[in-house]
Parts: C-alpha cells; structure tokens; sequence
C-alpha cells in the first residue's frame, strides 16, 4: 500500500479556530523547521560554525533572538538554543549546522515536530497572555526581539515577541497546544 | 418622597437615576451612586441583622469595609451570596437582599431568647458545656452551627466567569484617598509605572465625605482632577473596585477586582472579578484609618453608628440617618460630624467624655449652637430595634466612674466615636513592625521590612495637610527607588491647617452599674463579645491575646475584628495592668477582606483546570471509541470497547488478539532523551546499573536507574543510535523527572563530561506492533526487506521509511511478543498509525490501550516502574540481579548495596501470586498475611502491586512485593479482603506466567 509516496502530515492545530481579528488574533505557524542546538558559547569556532551555516551567530545575551532572514536563533540558555527556520528548512539547516560544527563538542537535534508555533497578535495580544503568565510583559521590559522559556496557562512555553502590535510566537509541545489555543481563545474572549 | 431620611440637595448620587430595590420583601427606592446602607438609611431602615450569639437587632454601624452587623444575604439562586457588606455593595436595579440569622423574622426573632439566656452562655459557653462526651460534638456542633449562623451559600453552580491577572509596576499605591492620590500622582510624574487600587467604586476616600478646599477647590473636584490627570497618564493604571488584599514576600501583592460586582450582572465574557498578582518594586501603602466605637451599655442598638460614617452618610449620600443626633466623643474628628449634621437640620447634642475640651472645632459647634456636655458619660441607651433616647451622668474624679444625676435626652441617632486605628493590615502582613502611638491610642507603622513606605491615615496621620504632604513625598520617593527621577517635586496643595486637640482614651465608658449589669458593653460586634467576657477570660487565666482571641472569638469572623482589636487588647492590658504594648496585637492575615473562591480559582475549570496532553493518534482513538486514562497529564486510551463490551471483556479480547495475531499500541507518551557527546557512553554507566560502553551501534539494552539510596527510580530501553549518540527512553510519568535527574548530575556532579541531553519525547510518534504477525503488517509498509530475525535481530534499531515516512524501527518487546516500535516524526503519526491499522486489517489487527499493555507486561512479569516499585525497592528485590553489573566499577546507587539494610535477608520480594479460586482477582494494594485472624492485627508480610485477569493463563494472576518472598515460592498466604469476607488462598510462584523461556519476543 502507501509504501513509496509520503505520509500525509497533520499539524495539531489543523481543525482550531480562533479570534481572527481585532483586538486579538490567533493563528497557528504549524511545522516550522527547529533545530535544538548544543554547544560552548565561549568558544568562537562554534560561534564561527553557525554563523557559516546559519546566517547569523548564536546570541550570547539571555533571552534574546538573532535572526539573518528567515532563520532566527533563540537564545534558551547559557548553552542552548533553538534555531528556527522556516516550514521544511530544518532538514537543511541540520546538514548545514553538522557540516560547519564537524568535530565540536555539540548537539544537533531536528525537534521541528515536537512543537508547534502559535501566533497571537493585535492590542489586547498582551492582556490576553498577561492572565496566566508571571512574566513582565511590559515594552519596557520585554519587546520585539526577546524571548523567554516561561508558564502560560500551566504550559510550558517559548515565547517569542515579534512585533510591536504586539505579536508573539507561542513554541508550545505539540501534546499541550490544543489546550494552550483553547485557554487563550477563551482569555481573549472578554476583548471581543 | 418615601426616602424620608435624604436630604434635599447634595451628595454624590445621581438624583435622575432612581434605583428600586428589596430588602427583607419589602421595596425601596434610592439612586445611583448609593450603597445598600445608604439607600436603607435614606428609608430609615436601620435594623437590617440579627447579631450572631445573642441575636439582638443590629443596624448598620460603618461606611465601609469594617461593618461588622449589616452582613446580608445579596442576590437570589445561583447567584446569591453570604455576609455582604451593606456599606460596599453598590445598589443597582432590581437587587435583592435578605437578612441573616433570624427567624422568623427580622423583627421577631425567636432567637433572641439567647440574650435573655446571656447570664448563662458566657465566653466559652460552648467550649465548657459541650466537651462531653465527646462522641456527641458532632450533633452539638451542628445544632450551634444552625442556631449562630451567618448566611447561607448557594447551592447551584456559579453561573459567572472569574478571571486572573499578572501584573508588575514600579509603585503600586494602595488606597486612593488624599494621600493615595497624591502618591500616585508624584509617581506618575515621573514616568514611573504606577498601579494605583481602591476598593471603593469612586476613588478620593475621606475627600468625599470632606467639606473645606484643597487649592481653593471643593475635596471632590480636586479629586477629580486628580483622576483626570492620572487617567491621561499612559504608564498609570487606575483600579477602582480594587481591593488590595495580600501583602507577601518580595513585595508579591495580590488584589480582588470587583469588575461587575456592581451590576445586576455580568456582560457575557466579562468576569464577574478578577484576581491580580501583583509585582511591585515599591509599594505605597495609603489605605487610611478605621473609627473605633466607644465601648459604652447597649452601644450595639441600631441608630447607635460611628460618627465618620453618619458623615459619609450625610455629605457623600445625602443621608441624615437621624433627626435628633447625641454624638459621643473622646476626641475632636465627631465635631466635624455635629457641625456638618447640624448644618444639614438635624437637632445635635455633643456628649464628650474629655473635660473642657479647647480648640477652634469646639468653638465652631458652640457657635451652630451645639450643646456641649463635657465630661460626661452615656449611662444607657433606650430603645431595643431602634435608639428612642440616652442617659447621661458626669464622670466622676477619677474618670472610672459615674456621679450625680441622670439626665435623659430623647434621640434617633448616636454618632460615637472612640479615636482611630490606622488601618496597618496590609503593612503587617508585609512584615513590618507596629509601635503604639500614645497620642493616638492606637499602633501605627514602625519599622518596615519591604520596600514599602506607609502615608497618610494608616501611619498616623490624621491632619489633611499631612496626607497630601506624606503622599507627594513618598510617591516621589518611591518612583525614584524603582529608578525615576521625579522631573519637579510636586507640589503639595494648600489646604485649611487645624489643629487638634487631645483626645481621651476610655476603654470602658462606665454605666454606674457592674459591667455585665443592666445591659451589655461591646467590644465586637460581629462575634457578640463584651467587655464582661473579656473581664471572665482574665479572670479565667488568659494572658496571651492569641489565647483570648480563639477563647471569646473577639476579632473573628468576616471583618476580622477591623472595629474592636485594639479595644480588646486596651482592656486587656488595663486588666493586666500592663502598658497596651506589651499586650501586643494579634497577627494580621491576608486577604484583607473576604476573596471568593470564584476569583482564586479563576478560569482554571471544567477542561482548564490541567492541560490535557494529547498524542498524534488520539482523534483516530476518539473515533475509535476508545475510553482514556489519566497517565499524568497525558490522556492515554485505556481499552477499546466494541458495542456494548465491558471493560473486562474488551481487555480480554485485545490481550488474546494481541498474543495469537497482532495488536497496535500508541506508545507516544514514553519519555525519550537524546543523548550526545564523546562521554555518553560513560555517563550512561553511571546513570544506570549495567554497562554500556561495549553496546554496538544499533542496539537496544534494557536499563534501570537507582537513586543516590540504591533504590528504583526508572527504566527503560536506551538504544545506540551512533558511536557517541544515545537514545534513551524512560517511564511515561518520568520523562520529565530523569531528563532533570541527567541535567543535575551533568551540571553539578560531572560537569567535566561532554554530554548534552536533549529531549525529543515530543518529536516522535509511537506506534506499537504486537504480536506473530507484526512482522507481516510492518513488511507491508516498507520496502526494508531485512526485517527476518537474522537482519533485524531482537533488542536492535533499524532506520528505513514506514508508510511514506521516515521511521526508527525499534525492535523490542513490552508484551513478550514478536513486536516492533515504529517511531515517526510526529506529524506522520496519525496517517501512520491509520496505514498500519489498514495494513494489519487482514490479521484481524487490534488496537490495545494501556490495561491490556498493563496486563500482557504483568503475564510476562515485566515491571511497572511506581506500581511494582514504591522508592523503596532495589534491583535485587525485583530479582533483576543480572542488570547490576557490579564489576564495571561506579554508578548512582552502587555504594547503597554496601548497606545493611539493602542487604537485609527478610526484604520484600518481588514474587507471582495465584489465586486457590481462579476467578478470584485480587486488589492491588491488598496486604498479605502469613496467617489470618478473625479480626486485625495481623502480620502483614507484604501487599499486592499487580493484579489482572489474565486470558492466556485462563486465571488470575498477580504480582506481589513479599518478605523473604523467593523463600517462600510454593507457600500458601492469605489476602485479607477490606469488606471482611474471608480471607483469599494465594500460593506463592515465580513472577512469570506465560512463555517462561521468552522464545516469541525472538522470533
């Protein structure tokens, strides 16, 4: 039977529908490419190596993103982070990442299925996450180009501001995200 | 005009919108901007409670948050709620109130017999008389509960939404009175970010109840100006409606929002309250002072209220509760009161229990042409459900007792006022220290161990000038601690300075009788105690104010004792002849005022109340019918019904399908860790008991783990994916734990290794295949044509394309079965498991959850990490002697086995147990006795961790931890049944019950 063409491919998300406008809008980035990246920050041949393969070098300072186009780095500790790309690149940023790492000390690991992304966005975008997550989500304190590993509604999430509207990308387990879509259509409801 | 109580002009309500409401039945009229208090004042409603023991009339006392007597039963149905406070809550059209603990009525109360009784149910009544025997307080307790009851809660579900809120600013400002209000806008000038809360629907405190100027204005409109430049201030979030409400470590404050609280009810969507967590770098505490009654015979008759609140009442609510008004004082702040009364036409007398009081407030009464009687005492007060009259007597030298004679007045209203305690709740429950201000007679803040700074009223400042001047200081003060420069130091308005004189602390106001004599002095109000019960318990030993609270219950219930602590610590101290600070105050807690359990729970309901982690496959397992269990957060199928089947008939058919044909199992929930680096290896002979250094790229190994005790944490398979790569799988519900458990180790331990551990459970979907045929459905999805034992033995891994995906083929077996792991990149996972349900369809392919996994692991013997295993069991209790590789030198739990006690010969065992009757399944968790008695004790020897059904076996079986256990193989034991029955024949056998020499899983 199905041996030889590809296997349909299912996003968590596929079948949720959400607030699609003002003041908040929810909609789901689904397979976006993830590569969950290991290494020495001190040391500057693995700093060189993805910046050669990658675009842009890892960030050093907590808590931020570096992007070079499509491809964005986020930072997500001392020693690790997530280098994201856009759906169906992480195959290549993985050979790439391998390529220029050869022989360091580092891990490289295609975790593009185990999340997925949702975007919220629009005014009441920081109301409607405020309500379950302790994080300070004020401009002055985190803004376009942050990102933390923080709760949200009891799951653990990668946040990611990406635009001042404000925008954010969720990085949600893919077990918990019906849940988390759920929990923030029913925070945004009282702004409808 | 039925509101025979307003005044003509004035206040703050709005005249055009009139409001009908109910109390008790009967209807009203008031109008937007009332509470309940004022609108039943404005109908001359005053008795509105039944007191809590005594049942005596009670009206209403206070203008806010500290009422101890008007609590009422608000709303109806679904909706209805205990023990309002009639001051706070806002009228609005249509509402409904009752009155509580009375019956029949409010006017007749058939309880009330008890204040007849009082000489017989002092303090601690129930303590004394109810001790024995002390099987019956069950019943006692619930007849006193009946009789001494508040409202009643609803016994529908809560119709409404409730909401939280996280929150961070750089001031937070608690109370917008003159103070408050002066705080926010010096922080607000700055940039700073400001949150500034009020409980009360308008914000302006005192000012809107003041009379005078500020800057030349009314109070009310410096107010309001005020508000106008903080609303047009972006960083300045103002809450009215906003009560905070817990004070805690690293300045962590919590508030309830009372979003629509004032409205017959919530717009949909909108939370009835809200909840905020609060984190603030500083924090300016200006939540004001609260009037303490005087503690003088029968102060509790309705008409009898504090002096401030007849004030709010009239100015705020254009509400004069009486016509013909005794106020009883011992300080200045009730003058303001007569005068603003007087002026609106009431009759007013002063009785002030001050000698010859002096000051500018004194000569402005005397010339409204207010009499003054001067140290004098009111004697008693006439009238049971209303004040009709007061006697007065001078206070004799001493000021202890009363002399000369009586003089009666008639009146309708007592405005009392015995001095005021700054409300320090909130700056207690921060740590910080009070002291006790003789000037005042009350405690105010002393040292503070937040970064907090108290203003106005509730540090003791009671003049207006020193309100707006506190606030502006230390709103600047506090926005430049959190890092803003105020760009100008405000300025601080002008106002009218007076001056004013002492007052006289008079803790009991004599009546010319025994205390306790002719009528009754209280001290709370709200828990009916007197000052004669305060006298018993002193007299009865109690010396700690922690002690005598929990014995009389003064400054229990729902307002925490806001208008009768420091009285009763005062009396206290007099008694002990000891000064009031070294009586010291009871503790302070949070909430401040009462937070319902709507708003703590929030939306965290019905299906938000935990996340519910779902797998790939599991709309396939919906539509499947398949009923689910909880397996930690992850909603698992736990068997799959067919029409009508039972549970035990439909895990009998998959267990038989799955051992003579093949069935199919959703095994995503396993923890899987990505292991790499050149010390893998290495660290996976410490973490676990066995070797792997000379494991072969492409194997698979079975692996426990022990703690730092030698004990069982967790197991699983671990496969070598390439020379320095690991895969690791763990149990479902420790996946999270023993990722953490690597990461400590490797981070604390063993940092030299270059390990990196990432975890990929999430990543891949797992699909099961069990059974003789798997290996004809696998082969039916992949072009891999090396699946034969020889190319694909057992305990290996091969990579190849299953279905159109790419696949890691682990091939190993949790069922004693020929089995195959199919792990795909998640998003393949439901179109694969559907391409190996379709493929498996001509072997009849069945689908299992996890009892059927639970039972064809348990007939192979193969533990459940946590269910045959509790923390306390080494590998060597398991019999898995073979996995402890004793030679390969160190690991986590190795130096354990030098223990006596992991070496103890009499250990539980892990063993097979067979039930004498067959159908007999026995319970997991079931104790395990050598011999049965008729009754326990009996020596218990161990307990039962497994137990099922097991349909190859035709039988049940079980597994038992078991002391001395493999000694005891071929024993006969007993399970002892929880209902009594008699006990169950069990015979003791190894812990294997299908294919012992395991030749199917190797086929």
């Amino acid at each position: 039977m199905a041996k030889s063409t590809q296997a349909a491919a299912h996003s968590p998300l596929a079948n949720r529908i959400g607030p699609d406008g003002n003041p908040v809008a929810l909609t789901e980035r689904a397979h976006l490419g993830k590569i969950n990246l290991r290494g020495d920050a001190g040391d500057k041949a693995f700093l060189d190596g993805v910046a050669r393969a990658a675009g842009v070098a890892p960030p050093v300072k907590a808590n931020t993103v570096a992007t070079a186009g499509t491809t964005a780095i986020l930072w997500l500790g001392p020693d690790e982070w997530l280098v994201v790309t856009p759906a169906g690149g992480q195959g290549a940023m993985e050979s790439s990442l391998t390529t220029a790492l050869a022989g360091q000390h580092v891990s490289i690991v295609d975790v593009t299925d185990a999340r997925t992304t949702i975007r919220i966005s629009g005014p009441r975008a920081r109301d409607t996450v405020a309500k379950a997550c302790p994080l300070d989500l004020h401009p002055r304190e985190f803004a376009a180009g942050q990102c933390a590993q923080t709760l949200l509604a009891k799951t653990d999430v990668l946040i990611h501001q990406v635009g001042d509207t404000p925008a954010y990308d969720l990085y949600v387990l893919c077990s918990f995200s019906r849940y988390l879509w759920d929990w923030l259509a029913d925070s945004a409801k009282e702004f409808a | 005009m039925t509101q025979k109580n307003r005044l003509a002009e004035g206040g703050r309500i709005d005249r055009a919108k009139p409001v009908s409401f109910r109390f008790d039945g009967a209807s009203y009229s008031g109008f937007e901007g009332d509470t309940l208090a004022s609108a039943l004042l404005a109908n001359n409603v005053h008795l509105v409670s039944r007191s809590f023991k005594y049942h005596r009339p009670r009206g209403i006392l206070t203008a806010g948050a500290e009422e101890p007597n008007a609590l009422v039963q608000l709303r109806q149905g679904a909706r209805t709620e205990p023990n309002m406070r009639a001051p706070q809550i806002e009228l609005f059209g249509g509402l409904v109130a009752e009155s509580q603990n009375r019956w029949p009525s409010l006017e007749f109360d058939i309880g009330a017999i008890n204040n007849r009784l009082s000489r017989l149910i002092p303090s601690g009544f129930y303590y004394k008389t109810f001790m024995w025997p002390a099987s019956l307080w069950m019943t006692y307790e619930r007849v006193i509960r009946n009789a001494a009851g508040l409202g009643r809660g609803p016994t529908e579900p809560d119709p409404d939404r409730y909401d939280h809120r996280n929150a961070w600013c750089d001031v937070l400002v608690a109370g917008a009175g003159p103070a408050g209000l002066m705080a926010a806008l010096a922080a607000g000038r700055s940039g700073a970010r400001v949150i500034v809360a009020d409980e009360q629907s308008e914000m302006g405190g005192s000012l809107l109840s003041d009379t005078g100027e500020i800057d030349g204005k009314p109070p009310a409109e410096w107010v309001a100006d005020a508000l106008a430049e903080l609303a047009a201030m972006p960083e300045v979030t103002v809450l009215p409606r906003t009560t905070v409400a817990g004070y805690y470590d690293h300045n962590f404050l919590t508030m309830l929002e009372r979003v629509a609280d004032h409205l017959p009810q919530p717009p949909q969507n909108t939370p009835r309250e809200r909840f905020w967590q609060v984190r603030a770098k500083q924090v300016v505490l200006a939540t004001g002072a609260i009037e303490r009654p005087l503690t003088f015979i029968d102060n509790d008759r309705p008409g009898v209220m504090l002096a401030g609140a007849v004030r709010s009442y009239a100015n705020r609510y254009a509400v004069l509760p009486g016509r013909k008004v005794v106020v009883f004082t011992n300080n200045d702040s009730a003058y303001h009161t007569a005068i603003d009364l007087a002026g609106a036409g009431a009759h007013v007398a002063i009785v002030d229990l001050r000698k010859a009081p002096r000051g500018a407030v004194i000569d402005a009464a005397r010339a409204a042409g207010i009499e003054i009687l001067d140290n004098h005492a009111i004697t008693a007060v006439h009238g049971a459900k209303r004040v009709t009259g007061i006697s007065v007597r001078n206070l004799d030298e001493s000021g202890r007792g009363v002399t000369g004679p009586t003089r009666s007045m008639a009146c309708d209203l007592v405005a009392m006022s015995g001095g005021w305690n700054p409300t320090v709740h909130l700056f207690s429950q921060s740590r910080g220290k009070l002291r006790f201000d003789d000037a005042l007679a009350a405690f105010v803040p002393d040292k503070s161990f937040a970064a907090e700074r108290s203003v106005g009223a509730c540090k003791g400042s009671m003049q207006l000038a020193e309100c707006l001047k506190d606030g502006a200081l230390a709103g600047a003060a506090a926005a430049r601690d959190a890092g803003f420069e105020a760009k100008k130091v405000p300025a601080i308005p002008k106002v009218a300075s007076g001056t004013e004189g002492a007052m006289l602390p008079v803790w009991v106001v004599p009546s010319g009788q025994k205390l306790g004599r002719g009528g009754k002095h209280f001290i709370d109000f709200q828990n009916d105690v007197t000052a004669a019960d305060l006298h018993l318990a002193h007299r009865e030993g109690y010396v700690s104010v922690e002690h005598l609270k929990r014995y009389t219950t003064t400054g229990m219930g729902t307002d925490q004792g806001k208008t009768s602590n420091v009285t009763a610590l005062a009396i206290l101290a007099e008694l002990q002849q000891a000064p009031i600070p070294a009586v010291g105050t009871t503790t302070f807690r949070p909430p401040y005022t009462p937070v319902t359990f709507g708003a703590i729970a929030g939306r965290n309901i019905g299906p938000f109340m935990d996340p519910a982690r779902l797998t790939a496959m599991h709309d396939w397992h919906v539509a499947h019918g398949a009923k689910f269990e909880d397996v930690g957060q992850w909603k698992r199928p736990w068997y799959y019904p067919k029409g009508n089947e039972s549970m035990h008939d439909a895990v009998n058919r998959e267990v038989l399908a799955t051992r003579s044909s093949v069935g199919m199992l959703d095994a995503s929930t396993l923890g899987k860790i990505d292991i790499q680096g050149p010390d893998s290896a290495r660290f996976l002979d410490m973490i676990y008991t066995n070797a792997w250094s000379k494991l072969p790229v492409g194997a698979c190994r079975y692996g426990l783990m022990l703690r730092e005790d030698g004990m069982v944490f967790d197991d699983g398979v671990t496969t070598r994916i390439a020379e320095n790569r690991f895969l690791m799988t763990t149990t479902t519900g420790g996946a999270a734990r023993v990722l953490g458990w690597l990461e400590e180790w490797l981070q604390t331990e063993w940092p030299e290794m270059k390990v990196y551990c990432t975890s990929v459970t999430e990543q891949w979907a797992t699909i099961a295949i069990n059974g003789p045929y798997a290996r004809h459905v696998l082969g039916a999805l992949t072009d891999d044509d090396k699946l034969g034992p020889k190319d694909f033995p057992f305990m290996t891994m091969r990579e190849m394309t299953v279905a159109g995906a790419p696949a890691r083929v682990y091939r190993i077996s949790f069922t004693g079965e020929l089995a195959f792991e199919v792990n795909v990149p998640r998003r393949h996972g439901h179109a694969v498991w559907e391409a190996v349900w379709q493929a498996g369809q001509k072997f009849g392919i069945t689908p299992y959850g996890t009892e059927t996994m639970h039972v064809l692991r348990a007939e192979k013997g193969f533990i459940i990490v946590g269910q045959d295993t509790d923390g306390t069991v080494t590998p060597m209790d398991l019999g898995l002697d073979w996995i402890v590789a004793r030679k390969k030198g160190d690991f986590i739990g190795r130096r354990s086995f030098a223990r006596p006690d992991t070496s103890r010969e009499d250990r539980k065992q892990l063993v097979g147990l067979l039930t004498e009757d067959p159908h007999a399944v026995l319970t997991e968790g079931a104790q395990i006795v050598q011999e049965t008695r008729p009754r326990p004790p009996m020596k218990m020897i161990g307990y039962v961790t497994s137990a099922y059904h097991s349909p190859v076996a035709g039988r049940s079986i079980a597994l038992a931890l078991v002391a001395r256990g493999r000694d005891r193989i071929g024993d006969t034991l007993w399970v002892p049944r929880l209902d009594g029955g008699q006990p169950i024949k069990v015979t003791v056998t190894e812990p294997v019950f299908y294919d012992k020499e395991g030749v199917r899983a190797r086929g």
